[in-house]
């Protein structure tokens, strides 16, 4: 094989690295997107643009001038009362209606999303520069921007944040009621209506910090919502909800098999790689179920 | 009754092959018309009869799209020369071998992505609910991604279909062509979709659709039933987008042709309109779509996705059964469905 990556075995390394800090982010989003799939058995596809969204507002700090690490405070706070208000005008009315019918509806928040970020925004690719500079390893041989490694630390105090906040605070535990039972929750005097728009609101902050994180560590384009989605998605189905250490190690392993695809089929097949995955992934897990089918008989 | 039927159908096709001579303007408009309903009415075939809600037939529209352009080319042309060289024309086709190869282009796109999907079928049709609308989803994307980047069929900068023949003069021959054969396309689909709708065969993806655990404990041979319902959406699918392919004459991997942005939603949404699960819905919401589209896109300019994302989200929020859906509850009657005049007094006052 005549591939750069096997005759430069050190890419290989850059490649692991590269990978595993890009799905400690892709574990966060997908840590939203577990929780507000558990609670409100709602599929996001909406997700991917929401993390834009939030990404788009650490940018505009950027052009005011304010640096974009900023945003990783800002854009969650704004993101709450987007999802909030998101959730208020359109989710609660599918909350309980066919899974379809979710996917649909957010499908065309996401349409709606896309288009009004191209409008404000501009079709360009545009990234916010945080100039932490990089770390060189290996006699120069690797090079690792200090951005992702922000990146990655911020995630994972923000999940460990979240996970504290769950357990212990009076929300946490609605949540988690509600989650578990929501007629139950509701009898035992549990406002639900207001645990789900917290919820949403929840995930909506979530994806502000993943997506300021990645305004500074990747590209932001209107139309790369989609991607984010899918890669949750995937995570959250190889990882099974509310099951954080797995769905942060799935969130490595993403990343590692995005960055070696990128480095053997080509950048160009890149997010086409990532698409195929879920359809291998939903497919193996089909053939797992039935088989497991099989045995009850 | 039957005759009634009979001066409907009549009366249907009288206009629909004398509409291009009446609005000889709007030829491409409705062209486009014909295709999505073709559209609508093969995924509600599978998305509203048999409760499989695909997001990915636009994976076998779009290759029936390369299909055609592709068979049409490489008869006669070295393909990977015709890509090479783009819009300027290095080989012309003659008149002859540009329908030669066009029906041929057609029947194979026809018949590779029914084949396609009953070959994934298997794998992809035991997936239940969501997981198969994402998986779907999942599918078209894919397909255009890898499509946009592979050389031989254009990748990225995209693929022209053969121009034409210029032999003809007839400055109405091209948009007249394609109509018809839209046309024929659609006369094919309503009849095969209606000699469905009277078949054992729409009662078995019904009961797919209700409750498929039951379905299979009848003794139904559920998996089976399935694929062959997918790949009857792939059929017509596939014819339709090799018309579309000639009819807009350039090929862009994500943007014409895997285009699960517009084509792949809009077939969803035309199905959902209408009606999902009914003869006349699609057809009737596919109309009404289309109308819709072409009447505003051109007054609301840059906001037409910002619309469509509204649209879609109002239609599945707040009409979710449908027009035909509206009409039944509303005409009961009408549907040949038969009331308790009680039972309707009670639901009144229960109200």
């Amino acid at each position: 094989m005549d591939l750069l990556i096997f005759q430069a075995p050190i890419l290989m390394v850059q490649a692991s690295l590269d990978g595993i800090l890009l799905g400690i982010l892709f574990a966060l989003i997908a840590y939203g997107m577990a929780l507000q799939w558990g609670v409100m058995n709602i599929i996001n596809i909406a997700q991917g643009d929401l993390v834009i969204l939030g990404g788009y507002i650490a940018y505009t700090m950027y052009l005011m001038g304010i640096h974009p690490a900023w945003g990783v405070i800002v854009s969650p706070i704004i993101m709450y009362f987007v999802g909030w208000a998101l959730y208020k005008l359109v989710i609660n009315k599918v909350v309980d209606r066919d899974l379809f019918i979710s996917i649909l509806a957010t499908f065309g928040i996401a349409i709606v999303f896309q288009q009004l970020m191209n409008f404000v925004f501009g079709a360009d690719v545009v990234v916010a520069q945080s100039e932490y500079g990089t770390t060189m390893l290996f006699d120069n041989s690797v090079t690792l921007p200090n951005s992702k490694i922000f990146a990655a630390f911020i995630s994972v105090l923000y999940a460990i944040g979240l996970v504290i906040y769950m357990k212990k605070s009076r929300l946490g535990r609605a949540i988690r009621a509600t989650a578990q039972n929501a007629r139950a929750a509701k009898i035992l005097g549990v406002d639900t209506e207001k645990v789900y728009a917290a919820t949403f609101g929840i995930n909506a902050a979530l994806c502000g910090v993943a997506g300021a994180l990645i305004s500074i560590t990747l590209t932001l384009h209107p139309y790369v919502g989609l991607p984010y989605t899918v890669r949750s998605f995937m995570i959250v189905i190889v990882a099974g909800l509310g099951n954080l250490p797995a769905v942060a190690i799935s969130g490595m392993g993403l990343g590692l098999f995005e960055e070696f695809a990128d480095y053997i089929l080509g950048t160009e097949f890149r997010i086409g790689a990532v698409f195929m995955l879920l359809v291998f992934i939903l497919v193996y897990r089909r053939f797992k179920l039935s088989k497991k089918r099989e045995y009850l008989k | 009754m039957k005759q009634k039927d009979l001066i409907l159908y009549s009366g249907l096709i009288i206009l629909g092959l004398v509409a291009p001579f009446l609005f000889s303007a709007f030829k491409v408009q409705l062209t486009y018309l014909c295709v999505l309903i073709v559209l609508a009415m093969t995924w509600n075939l599978q998305g509203g009869e048999m409760g499989y809600n695909s997001f990915g037939n636009i994976l076998f529209y779009g290759l029936g799209m390369y299909l055609t352009a592709s068979v049409q080319v490489g008869m006669f042309f070295p393909l990977a020369e015709w890509t090479e060289s783009g819009g300027e024309k290095t080989f012309v086709h003659t008149t002859a071998q540009y329908f030669q190869g066009i029906g041929v282009g057609l029947l194979v796109a026809a018949i590779v992505p029914t084949i396609v999907a009953g070959a994934i079928g298997y794998a992809i049709l035991g997936l239940r609910g969501h997981y198969f609308a994402i998986c779907t989803l999942g599918l078209g994307i894919a397909a255009g991604e890898i499509a946009g980047g592979i050389e031989i069929i254009g990748a990225g900068q995209g693929f022209t279909t053969p121009p034409f023949p210029a032999e003809i003069v007839d400055p109405e021959a091209r948009g007249q062509f394609f109509y018809f054969l839209s046309f024929l396309v659609l006369v094919l689909a309503f009849i095969f979709v209606k000699y469905i709708y009277g078949s054992r065969f729409r009662l078995i993806l019904n009961a797919i659709r209700d409750n498929e655990d039951k379905a299979e404990a009848m003794g139904i041979q559920t998996m089976k039933y399935k694929i062959v319902g997918w790949m009857c959406s792939a059929f017509f699918c596939g014819l339709a987008g090799g018309i579309m392919g000639g009819l807009i004459g350039y090929i862009d991997s994500t943007d014409v042709a895997f285009d699960g942005r517009e084509m792949g939603v809009f077939m969803v949404l035309m199905a959902i309109l209408g009606g999902k699960g009914t003869l006349w819905g699609p057809i009737i919401g596919a109309t009404l779509f289309h109308f819709f589209k072409e009447g505003l896109w051109t007054f609301i300019l840059g906001w037409q996705y910002v619309a469509l994302g509204v649209l879609i989200v109002v239609i599945v929020v707040y009409f979710p059964e449908g027009l035909m859906g509206w009409l039944r509850e509303k005409y009961p009657e009408r549907f040949g469905e038969v009331i308790d005049e009680k039972d309707r007094k009670a639901q009144v006052e229960l109200k």
